[in-house]
């Protein structure tokens, strides 16, 4: 009961604060001051005080997007084990569910900006449809390297085995795994090299135009449930990398806590060192994640063969 | 018939019964087969000739032979005259302003549509003009602006794409008109030079010294050698400005942070420079009719120097490391390519001109009497990709320091301010600077009382618009952002 309840603090106060690491991160790398660490809890409150504007053209799907797509991250979020425990929700096959509400979170943002019926939203809809079919089977991937040895596709049981085993240092297949994940994570997320999140010319966005035409609460809505993703996200790859120990919730919860800020740094870094992929060469650049998720099964097979 | 007409030099001026009148036909003939020996059609102007005609007049550039010429024509108002525009693609924005300033109708213009649309611009029948349409399967249109996402300059993108990959790009300006030209005609003389800065914000001193060298042209007075060496320092300085400020933007602009933050840092610097040395750090109210306006002593040359030794150091050390990573590298390369060939049919000017192969550069071919830059080191590369139009960014701020700081290390004593009254009556005098965008052509009318009677701008934007329209095709639409940046062009000094 305790793990559960501190799971679900992690996950209100983690995400819009690594949100936050991150922007720092960036703006030390370029010697700029920066905002403060707890500027996107600021962005957050003061979008839900204010009203939101709706166009006429647009329906009740331009309204439900970010709900559903915060809802569905949010149940996510339930399936991903942070303390060491069992996630608070979990069972055999939860890999899938996972994974289907990602995908319905953005098919609602989708659709959303498909109802507004712009040029813009319906190019930058069609880049994050493709970009996130083309990534799911590197996903598919992961998950599959993550789940086989313990026979089980559930995130707490593939974990807590990870751990008792030694992870990475008996399991090379999972290096690879992580990997390929990364490439799923700054793709899912739309970090750089896929797509800028600061950029302001809508013709390159990716993820940003989806959600142009959101303001007030539903624009906070967004922005927490792009944080949870990014949350639960690195999460995962953190498990991937470093055996969490199970039945030490204060170790877990330190572990967890300071290989997600670690990613931080690395999404921060990593972002202030190269450039942005040209659009047609991101397709090459999931295939190449997925390849690299699959040679990663191909490794454990032979290992454990 | 070219034989009749006077050629003359950048920063001369011409009496206009000099100008010869040739009949319409002849007038296309001699625009046509000059631009086919190497010619260039600088601006197309229509100037009242009594009470029923207007004289459409022509200013070719013979770069090769750093000379000037003049050819017009006689047509009655609100009448036509053959366009040389499917012939000559460069004059076509040239014509339909000629269409929309004083109602002289280009026959056989291919895409004749008002140039800047305003309704103070209404001499013209406002006729609705479609926006170039393709049509099949799967293609779709994207319209981009007035209104940016940016805090940038308004202007309308029309593209005509079928998924990601566009076909056409219409650019559609205007929105930016101010009113210039009468406003410039209208100033009182003295202040005149304060609304010729204000035409295009970061080009103040090449702007400047262009209505400058028309004046002193006019009034036939020579500036002091040490005040043409700093005018040359001011006007360099502003090109390492822009040019520094657009590399940036390109490193921006594909997300790529380190070039991104470090060059506005340092065009904050460059700019303090010409703070020092002019007192203003945009340039201006530095350049005045005679000579330079700000005195500088010793102790400021120093300081200026030393500036402009540490942003080289820094600047070469950014770019070295932006332009060496494989990231940075995979988006420029490549992406969009203004053939040689059609650069020169649109009549490019400027960096974006150098890039795609064009040796053409104002201050060694036309070099104007009131600046000592005519050696500079012109570079030239010849793919006319974003990476050549970066590269020769890099290329042209490299020169422009070296050029800077050897003229403040040569700097005589002297004075820098040199009387410059009186204007010759009936003529024509034109300067021609290049600015950070090329070519920047003012030309000067005067009536018989020597006031000026009309004058013409043609900032170099106006020629490279339709070179970002034609880069465009066949390119990713979400490289847009990217080649605009690349050719770094002005709303403003569009639309005037």
């Amino acid at each position: 009961m305790v793990e559960v309840i501190i799971h679900i603090v992690l996950l209100i106060f983690g995400p819009l604060t690594l949100l936050g690491f991150i922007d720092r991160v960036k703006s030390r790398a370029a010697r700029r001051a920066g905002p403060p660490i707890l500027q996107r809890w600021y962005d957050v409150a003061k979008l839900l005080r204010k009203g939101a504007v709706y166009s006429r053209t647009t329906t009740i799907f331009f309204k439900a997007g970010p709900m559903v797509a915060l809802a569905c991250t949010a149940i996510a979020a339930l399936l991903v084990p942070l303390t060491g425990d069992k996630a608070p929700l979990s069972f055999s096959g939860d890999i899938f569910l996972f994974s289907g509400l990602l995908v319905l979170g953005r098919f609602a943002m989708l659709l959303a900006a498909m109802d507004t019926g712009s040029a813009f939203e319906g190019m930058g809809a069609s880049r994050e449809a493709a970009f996130g079919a083309m990534a799911e089977p590197a996903l598919f991937l992961v998950l599959l390297v993550a789940t086989m040895p313990c026979g089980d596709a559930s995130f707490s049981t593939a974990f807590s085995q990870m751990a008792d085993t030694g992870g990475l240092t008996r399991d090379p297949g999972l290096l690879l795994a992580a990997i390929a994940f990364g490439a799923f994570l700054v793709t899912d997320l739309a970090r750089i090299p896929i797509d800028d999140p600061t950029t302001h010319l809508e013709l390159t966005m990716i993820h940003e135009v989806v959600v142009l035409d959101h303001s007030g609460p539903d624009l906070a809505f967004v922005t927490i449930g792009y944080a949870l993703r990014m949350w639960i996200l690195s999460a995962i790859f953190v498990h991937l990398l470093i055996p969490v120990p199970s039945g030490a919730p204060l170790l877990a919860v330190g572990t967890m806590l300071a290989g997600q800020f670690i990613v931080a740094i690395g999404v921060g870094i990593t972002e202030s060192v190269i450039a942005r992929l040209r659009m047609t060469r991101i397709p090459q650049f999931l295939i190449a994640a997925s390849v690299i998720a699959a040679i990663g099964i191909l490794v454990q097979f032979l290992g454990v063969a | 018939m070219s034989a009749s007409a006077k050629s003359f030099l950048n920063g001369q001026c011409v009496s206009r019964s000099s100008i010869p009148v040739l009949a319409p036909q002849a007038f296309r003939e001699e625009l046509v087969t000059g631009s086919q020996n190497g010619a260039r059609i600088c601006e197309m102007f229509a100037l009242p000739d009594g009470p029923e005609n207007k004289l459409i007049i022509a200013l070719k550039a013979h770069d090769d032979l750093g000379r000037l010429t003049l050819i017009s024509t006689r047509v009655r108002n609100n009448s036509e005259f053959p366009s040389s525009s499917e012939y000559l693609p460069s004059v076509q924005a040239m014509e339909r302003a000629l269409y929309e300033d004083h109602g002289l109708k280009p026959l056989g213009h291919p895409w004749l549509k008002a140039l800047r649309g305003h309704p103070d611009l209404s001499h013209a029948p406002s006729i609705p003009h479609p926006f170039l349409q393709a049509e099949g399967v799967g293609i779709h249109e994207v319209a981009v602006g007035p209104v940016h996402a940016g805090v940038i300059e308004p202007g309308h993108f029309r593209f005509q794409c079928s998924g990601e990959t566009v076909h056409t790009l219409e650019i559609h300006l205007g929105y930016q008109h101010r009113g210039a030209i009468a406003a410039i005609l209208a100033a009182d003389p003295k202040f005149r030079l304060a609304v010729v800065e204000s035409l295009v914000g970061d080009g103040a001193v090449s702007h400047a010294l262009a209505y400058t060298t028309i004046v002193e042209g006019l009034a036939g007075c020579s500036v002091p050698v040490r005040a043409k060496m700093l005018r040359t320092v001011a006007l360099e300085i502003e090109r390492i400005s822009d040019h520094v400020g657009d590399f940036g933007a390109l490193c921006h602009d594909v997300g790529y942070l380190p070039g991104g933050s470090w060059c506005p840092r340092l065009r904050g610097d460059i700019q303090n420079a010409l703070g020092v040395l002019t007192g203003h750090r945009f340039g201006r109210g530095y350049v005045v009719p005679g000579g330079v306006a700000v005195k500088i002593d010793y102790a400021a040359v120093r300081e200026l120097d030393l500036i402009l030794g540490n942003f080289e150091k820094e600047f070469l050390q950014v770019a070295s490391v932006a332009l060496d990573v494989p990231s940075v590298l995979l988006r420029f390369e490549g992406t969009g390519t203004l053939s040689t060939a059609d650069a020169k049919m649109l009549g490019i000017l400027g960096p974006a001109a150098r890039a795609s192969g064009l040796d053409i550069d104002a201050r060694r071919d036309l070099p104007p009497p009131g600046c000592s830059n005519a050696n500079i080191d012109v570079a030239v590369f010849p793919y006319g990709d974003v990476l050549s139009r970066a590269r020769i960014r890099v290329e042209e701020i490299k020169h422009s320091i070296a050029a800077a700081r050897g003229l403040l290390q040569e700097l005589p004593e002297g004075p820098q301010l040199a009387q410059c009254t009186g204007s010759t009556p009936n003529s024509v005098a034109v300067g021609i600077i290049e600015g950070p965008r090329g070519a920047t052509t003012h030309i000067g009318v005067t009536g018989s009382d020597g006031q000026l009677v009309d004058y013409r701008v043609v900032e170099p934007s106006l020629l490279n618009w339709p070179g970002l329209a034609f880069a465009m095709r066949g390119q990713q639409i979400s490289d847009f952002p990217l080649c605009n940046k690349s050719f770094d062009l002005s709303y403003a000094g569009h639309d005037l």
